[in-house]
């Protein structure tokens, strides 16, 4: 995954923000990155112009030899569906559908029919510690299970790479902690993970850390 | 999981949003179902009573008016009795009965009347008038003819049978007279009468009409022929015609047809039966107006509230990889349900509104349609899809950053 000095401006209120500004960065296939700066430094668009969601104003993305934004929004669509997973803050999870099918959304965007789909999902919440959950609801979960229901989402269709907003942020820490162990277990499984963060334990279990600054990438550690 | 279970499911979730729709839809639908309903029967109760104003084409002479017609109705120009059997064997839609009458003027004890051959059977069947009032059996369909419906008054039936044997039975030697010849002549029924120098028998005294027929003779066409002398001639042929097939020129088809011959209609039936037909077309197509906007914009209005509602979980599924073509068809595929489920019990609602009011508001008995149903899924189905392509749409173009915030 290849940036290219990438830039990206937003209006505001007749100003224009610069949230990305000639960012450039190669994150190696297996890596687990951790995105790290203070709000509005342009963590978030980052994540989104690595997944195919926000196309940069200048630069490029390459995700496995491909530019990302000559794609089509359809190629892009497939190319998330086959390849990234996402994480999000506050989960996300479809709220009138179980767990079970929260998981199987993905499998069902990839083409597997009812009875493999639920096979599929019905383990990756086993592997989550939810097995027991499948039919319950988001609003029927704690916050912790509904964090675990959207990792297994993201397990389903076993992308290469994901990319993870905030995972913790809304978790307690014994609970965030059990989220990081499994990013972590995903990360050794040979899937590479971006995780941007505020949280410095968080950022500790990552291989490397970038520090955004007002758009730029301003450091990097180990 | 497939796209009709996410779709049903969250229709279901969020049903108590959904009713205000779905009731919209479901009411419109009833109400033009109802009044298409009503309106089909209420039409064909009108078609009744026009039809028992008799025909409503006329072919006559070239040379003939149809204010002569009418005036003497013993106009001295014919034209071959073949014409009929043209018409009859033509592939001319929309001709309901044709009655060929010759006419002869007669005199009866210093009297004048009207001696008027027929052929018996269509000539009464035309004059639905004599029918209606259990004389005669009417023909059994057409469109001037309505079948039979439940709660209708009806002929008494053995008077009818015992009548249309007669009828069909008249022969050479009898003759049917109308309310004045039998009371001006005091002559009843089995009585015999000696017309142009033949006696023939009185086989039935008609109903008084208030028309010109109570002062007719009628007998066999075939008879009066020979009695007229000239050939096998008529001098009119009447025809009950379909108002929607003379609406789309069956007239002009009959005239060429018959180039030698004119054809008129009597247009104030003819005018009466398509301006009724016409009102209730206009408010059926009224009511479906409304019905269309109304419906449609609650239908609109939702599916816009429930893609802005929706915007984080169409966002969300873009992420995980779903493209603008399955979120087009998440939201189609719920206005296709919500059209079908519309449609459907807006039929049933409809038709149990048509069939408990018709007979007290319109004072006619309504039977369901099955027929109706498939106009009612279609306009339901078609106002909600219509209704929600923008919004579809829009919800396909969402960007997803926008939808997700937080990320």
């Amino acid at each position: 995954m290849r940036l290219e000095s990438v830039s990206k401006s937003y209006l505001h209120r007749g100003r224009t923000v610069a949230a990305l500004d000639n960012a450039s960065l190669e994150i190696a296939a297996g890596d687990f990155v951790a995105v790290v700066g203070p709000s509005g430094s342009g963590k978030s668009t980052l994540l989104l112009v690595l997944g195919g969601m926000l196309s940069p104003s200048t630069g490029k993305v390459h995700l496995n030899g491909h530019s990302l934004y000559e794609l089509s929004p359809n190629q892009r669509a497939e190319l998330r569906r086959q390849k990234i997973g996402f994480v999000f803050q506050t989960f996300n999870l479809v709220p009138y559908l179980t767990a079970l099918e929260n998981v199987q959304i993905p499998l069902y965007l990839a083409g597997l029919d009812e009875a493999a789909q639920k096979a599929r999902a019905a383990t990756l919440l086993e592997r989550v510690g939810l097995g027991d959950r499948l039919d319950h609801k988001p609003a029927e979960l704690s916050i912790g299970q509904q964090q675990r229901v959207a990792l297994a989402r993201v397990m389903a269709n076993d992308p290469e790479i994901i990319l993870a907003d905030e995972p913790t942020g809304n978790l307690d820490p014994d609970t965030g902690q059990q989220i990081l162990d499994l990013l972590a277990e995903l990360n050794r499984e040979g899937r590479t993970v971006v995780m941007v963060t505020h949280d410095a334990r968080a950022a500790a279990r990552a291989k490397r850390t970038l520090r955004l600054q007002a758009g730029q990438i301003s450091s990097a550690s180990n | 999981m497939h796209l009709r279970k996410l779709v049903w499911r969250e229709m279901f979730e969020r049903r108590n949003q959904l009713a205000t729709s779905f009731l919209a839809i479901l009411l419109g639908i009833a109400v033009v179902v109802s009044i298409k309903n009503i309106t089909f029967y209420s039409e064909k109760a009108v078609a009744r009573q026009l039809d028992a104003l008799g025909a409503n084409i006329l072919v006559l002479p070239k040379s003939v008016s149809l204010q002569d017609y009418y005036s003497a109705d013993m106009q001295n120009d014919e034209f071959p009795e073949e014409y009929v059997q043209r018409l009859a064997m033509s592939d001319l839609q929309g001709l309901d009965n044709l009655s060929p009458k010759l006419s002869l003027p007669v005199k009866l004890k210093d009297r004048g009347f009207t001696l008027t051959g027929i052929l018996p059977k269509s000539e009464f069947q035309a004059k639905a008038m004599w029918s209606g009032a259990g004389i005669f059996t009417r023909p059994a369909a057409g469109c001037g003819t309505v079948a039979d419906v439940p709660g209708a008054s009806r002929p008494e039936a053995k008077e009818t049978l015992v009548r249309q044997r007669v009828i069909e039975d008249l022969s050479g030697t009898e003759v049917l007279i109308g309310a004045d010849v039998a009371t001006l002549l005091g002559t009843k029924e089995g009585d015999s009468l000696d017309v142009l120098g033949r006696t023939f028998t009185v086989t039935a005294v008609l109903p008084e009409t208030g028309t010109v027929d109570d002062s007719r003779i009628f007998a066999h066409l075939h008879t009066v022929q020979e009695l007229a002398g000239k050939g096998p001639v008529i001098n009119a042929i009447e025809i009950v015609g379909c108002c929607k097939e003379i609406s789309d020129g069956l007239v002009s088809k009959i005239n060429k047809l018959l180039p030698d011959a004119k054809v008129v209609t009597v247009t104030q039936v003819v005018d009466t039966q398509v301006k009724t037909n016409g009102m209730m077309s206009r408010l059926s197509l009224i009511f479906l107006g409304i019905i269309v906007l109304v419906g449609g914009a609650s239908i609109a209005n939702y599916m816009y509230a429930n893609v802005y509602e929706r915007r984080r979980e169409i966002g969300t599924l873009m992420a995980l990889g779903a493209g603008s073509g399955v979120i087009l068809k998440m939201f189609l595929l719920k206005a296709l349900l919500l059209g079908l489920a519309g449609g459907v019990c807006g039929y049933v609602l409809g038709t149990v509104l048509a069939v408990a009011l018709g007979p007290r508001l319109a004072g006619i008995p309504v039977l369901p349609m099955p027929v109706l149903v498939l106009w009612a899924l279609g306009i339901s189905i078609l106002i909600a899809l219509a209704a929600s392509y923008f919004p579809a749409r829009r919800a396909a173009r969402l960007d997803p950053c926008a939808t997700l915030q937080e990320v």
